[in-house]
């Protein structure tokens, strides 16, 4: 018995699994809330007489060893969904494994990115700049401890589900993966928009 | 993009696929720091950085979360909060637009306003 319909099978009225539709929803929720950040940081920063060299104030190249990292846990985590696809359990492991190490690194990477900013007087508080620097990428990091821990999930109590409906499993690690994959794409614009530009 | 693949060979040619965008992507990093590196002027700054960052972006979409022959639901939906993104930024070109382009809006002769809105009593 399964209390959840359409988590395997295809709705007839829209097309899709379920959860494929939910998680495409929730991330165009997730478009807004970020892209409401994003206006408000055009804006600010198009209505400021002055605005601080951000190249200068961030470290570009701690920022740019966190796009190698996060983008190489994208690439982890579709190869994962793709080793439970073909039924390897150890394969799906192995790159499961490595993009929560990926996740791990990445947020090691901006706690020393952070702590560098508070030993030098770098708050929040300081300007505008910083104020929507440590709101962006905070933000963005809570995504990142959200994404590790249902990949954690899975990886750990929830591949019980492996054999008992493989299909229903591989689909989770699909959705999980896409909202993985999202969490990339924002910091594919965090990156350029707060160290380069 | 929904179900399992089908045998080994098509598998391989999956695999070699994400690599390939794997590749791209470090590839468009490097490109976008050296961008921003060279001297250009602020407006083709912006410009090149979100251009690359959007290219990304669709690649990421496009292959890895599977949006490539995803059904018409999921594109309506994106579609949708495409506009809403877009209205979010034009609101704002609007309230900001005479300054980012060096104008001033005028009156209903066709004057630019007598007297700056700063020098105004409150």
């Amino acid at each position: 018995m399964d209390a959840l319909p359409y988590t395997t099978t295809v709705r007839p009225d829209t097309g899709l699994t379920s959860p494929k539709l939910g998680i495409w929803l929730f991330l165009a929720s997730e478009v807004m809330l970020f892209g409401s950040l994003f206006s408000a940081y055009a804006l600010l920063r198009s209505g400021a007489p002055v605005w601080p060299d951000q190249s200068a104030t961030l470290s570009v190249p701690l920022a740019t060893l966190n796009t190698v990292i996060l983008i190489s846990s994208s690439v982890t985590m579709v190869l994962a969904w793709a080793g439970a696809a073909s039924g390897r359990l150890s394969r799906y492991r192995l790159f499961m494994g490595l993009t929560l190490l990926g996740g791990a690194l990445f947020l090691v990477v901006k706690w020393i990115e952070y702590s560098d900013k508070f030993s030098h007087g770098l708050y929040p508080s300081t300007n505008n700049f910083l104020a929507l620097y440590f709101t962006m990428t905070g933000l963005h990091a809570i995504h990142v401890i959200a994404g590790m821990v249902v990949n954690a999930y899975l990886i750990g109590p929830g591949v019980r589900m492996w054999t008992k409906d493989h299909l229903r499993f591989t689909n989770r690690v699909e959705i999980a993966g896409i909202y993985w994959h999202f969490v990339d794409v924002v910091w594919i614009f965090l990156f350029p928009v707060l160290y380069l530009l | 993009m929904n179900g399992s693949p089908s045998s080994g060979t098509a598998h391989a040619v999956q695999i070699r696929g994400y690599l390939a965008v794997f590749a791209a992507l470090l590839v468009l990093t490097v490109v976008t720091v050296a961008v921003a590196s060279l001297d250009l002027s602020e407006s083709a700054t912006v410009a090149v950085a979100v251009t690359i960052a959007t290219f990304k972006a669709a690649l990421v979409a496009m292959f890895f979360m599977h949006l490539k022959g995803e059904k018409p639901l999921v594109f309506w939906s994106l579609g949708l909060t495409g506009v809403l993104f877009a209205a979010l930024f034009a609101f704002l070109l609007w309230t900001e637009g005479d300054r980012l382009v060096g104008t001033r809006f005028l009156d209903a002769f066709g004057n630019a306003p007598k007297t700056a809105p700063s020098e105004g009593v409150h």
